[in-house]
């Protein structure tokens, strides 16, 4: 049963699961060094879901679907940044409303320019074809889970080591950490926090908005009402047990990104999809009771 | 801004007719992308939302006024009490569904069953709640994650039953079978609008007399206000928090059982959560700085968008959830005049005390 449950094409399909929440997950990160509270994720995901679909359909392009699913989400990065930052809204208030505008928006566009409700399945949907590494793909086991993902998975996982740098070097980086810690200190050096912000809010959208793609494009070639599904939500909870440290965080997107890819399989020996629909979220909770404990337990 | 009330009203004015303006752009983007004949497409809106034959329509948004009152009171007992609680819609499925099964299931004269089935909504709505509650006050998950993750387990759960075990087969649809008719809620004379608003006004006021009036609904908001004081004087800070959820989720039930008794009769797979009820009454109450008496007003607004969106749809072909994204627009432009520090300082203390 085991054997059967963590064969290769677990493997294979691991990646498919961890690299949307991942790719959310890095662009949450930003917005909680940055000091921005941002729980719209979800809201942001999917509208790259939906615009990466329009982008493919008409471009034919998957890239060109990608690049449209990333100023999608930057686009909704820019609705957070002037409703909160500029405006002063609340930002869960805000976040909340991001997430119904998102569904609605979505739902809206689906029927106004496709003229279906529900979901949107065309073979002209361009999505993205797995990448082969020469050698790498011939490894047992590993190399199903390395070779033949879509390119947004090696994209997602450049990522990690690149926003960590980011965070440790870059100027940016160290700005958006600054307005995080101490906004005060950061203008009195002459930079504006909120500018900063707005940065981090952009490079949010255009993460989710991968995310989305990856859902949309690259798992499946077709865009389904709310086809986030949660999985938004999963990124914020591991946005904020890794506190937006992007080497922890990797860790928790892979752990949740395995539970969802498990729960996927265990559909296949009869357990009814209901109950496999909701592990991913029992599994979140499971982790951050767990990982409440154990914290409780170092500080003793 | 604050100089002075004139000042104040200038600048409440200005921001007011910028809002206005911003959405009827909007909107006006959205309906020619969706082809729209404008007339009709208005005179559908006025007709979807108030109108219909004998007002068939305007009674369709009174009565999901009330289910979109009922849980924007639950939430607001919540907020109040400082407890970033957005599980409403969890809760809300846990009352629909144990509603329809306890009424499917038990026999005996209608008026009991009637009764002891909304009973067991709101005793599992409230246990849904306090689950959410003891997530965060013992096992360190924070509010405002518990409770939104907990949405999701019951909405699979209730489409298990109902797509299995308590599948009304025959229908061919994913929903349960009819609760006997007998228990149906009347509708008002020679209306077809149910009496079950009646029941979620009832509920509301006491809740809201309940917040403001008893020693014990002080105790909450006052927790809610300042915890450390709370703490500082002694309250049983923890079991107000439960207390305050149980009575916010038995009210989420409530609305759900409403919901089965006065207008579907039967739980059927995604009713609760797809016209975004919870959703909605949390931004109806958030909508109105969450003074409670006004809340039915702002109901009313939000259920007049989504019932008259609908009318739209029916004559102009504009896909009706344009009503959502009108909805979020207009929340976007007054959260920064919604509720502000108490609402701050809950969800923030919610979101970052449990991962300390």
């Amino acid at each position: 049963m085991l054997e059967l449950l963590f064969d290769s094409s677990f493997a294979a399909s691991v990646p498919r699961f961890v690299t949307p929440i991942l790719l959310a997950a890095l662009g949450g990160a930003l917005c909680e060094r940055a000091g921005v509270f941002n729980i719209a994720l979800e809201g942001f995901m999917l509208t790259g879901a939906f615009a990466a679909v329009l982008g493919a359909y008409f471009s034919g392009s998957p890239y060109l679907g990608a690049l449209a699913a990333m100023l999608a989400g930057i686009a909704m990065g820019l609705v957070f940044a002037e409703f909160n930052l500029r405006r002063g809204g609340d930002p869960i208030v805000v976040s909340i409303a991001v997430n119904i505008l998102a569904a609605g928006l979505t739902a809206f566009l689906l029927r106004a320019i496709f003229h279906v409700t529900g979901a949107f399945n065309d073979p002209a949907i361009a999505g993205f074809e797995p990448v082969h590494i020469p050698l790498v793909a011939s490894i047992p086991y590993v190399g199903r889970l390395l070779s033949g993902q879509s390119i947004l998975f090696y994209v997602a996982i450049i990522a990690v080591p690149a926003l960590h740098v980011f965070f440790a070097r870059h100027r940016l980086g160290l700005r958006m950490r600054a307005a995080g810690e101490n906004p005060a200190a950061l203008e009195a050096g002459g930079v504006s926090p909120s500018r900063v912000q707005l940065w981090a809010l952009i490079g949010c959208g255009a993460f989710c908005g991968l995310a989305g793609a990856q859902l949309s494009i690259a798992n499946v070639n077709l865009f389904v009402e709310n086809m986030s599904a949660g999985r938004g939500w999963i990124a914020v909870v591991a946005v904020l047990l890794s506190r937006g440290r992007p080497l922890p965080l990797f860790l928790i997107a892979v752990v949740f990104g395995m539970v969802d890819s498990l729960s996927f399989r265990v559909q296949g020996f009869g357990l009814p999809q209901q109950f496999t629909d909701m592990m991913p979220y029992l599994a979140t909770l499971v982790v951050l009771v767990g990982l409440s404990w154990w914290r409780r337990r170092q500080s003793v | 801004m604050n100089s002075g009330l004139k000042g104040l009203l200038r600048g409440e004015l200005t921001s007011w007719v910028g809002a206005a303006a911003s959405i009827a752009v909007v909107l006006f983007v959205l309906m020619v992308l969706a082809g729209a004949p404008f007339g009709e497409a208005l005179s559908g809106f006025v007709d979807g939302a108030f109108g219909g034959r004998r007002f068939s329509y305007l009674l369709t948004t009174l009565s999901r006024t009330a289910l979109i009152v009922g849980m924007a009171i639950s939430v607001m007992l919540s907020f109040r009490a400082g407890l970033f609680n957005i599980g409403g819609e969890g809760q809300l499925v846990a009352g629909g569904l144990v509603a329809a099964l306890v009424a499917i299931m038990l026999p005996g004269p209608p008026l009991v069953v009637l009764f002891l089935s909304i009973f067991a909504a709101m005793a599992a709505g409230a246990l849904w709640a306090l689950l959410s509650g003891v997530l965060q006050l013992y096992l360190g998950v924070p509010l405002l994650v518990g409770s939104l993750l907990l949405n999701y387990p019951i909405r699979y759960i209730g489409s298990y039953l109902v797509a299995h075990p308590f599948r009304d087969v025959q229908s061919g649809m994913v929903q349960s079978h009819l609760v006997p008719q007998a228990t149906w809620l009347p509708y008002f004379p020679g209306t077809r609008l149910d009496i079950g608003i009646l029941f979620i006004a009832v509920a509301s006021v006491f809740a809201i007399i309940y917040s403001h009036t008893t020693v014990h609904g002080y105790h909450a908001r006052l927790n809610g206000l300042s915890p450390d004081f709370a703490r500082a004087v002694g309250l049983p800070v923890n079991k107000l928090a439960l207390q305050t959820l149980a009575m916010s989720g038995a009210i989420a039930g409530l609305v759900g059982a409403i919901a089965v008794f006065g207008i579907h009769h039967r739980y059927i797979d995604g009713m609760l959560v797809q016209p975004l009820y919870a959703w909605t009454g949390i931004i109806a109450v958030l909508l109105v700085g969450m003074i409670p008496w006004l809340v039915p007003l702002s109901g009313f607004f939000f259920a007049a968008i989504q019932t008259g969106a609908a009318g739209m749809e029916r004559t102009a072909d504009v896909p009706k959830e344009i009503a959502l994204v009108m909805q979020a627009v207009i929340i976007l432009f007054v959260a920064s005049r919604v509720s502000g520090a108490l609402l701050a300082s809950s969800g923030r203390k919610a979101s970052g005390g449990g991962d300390a």
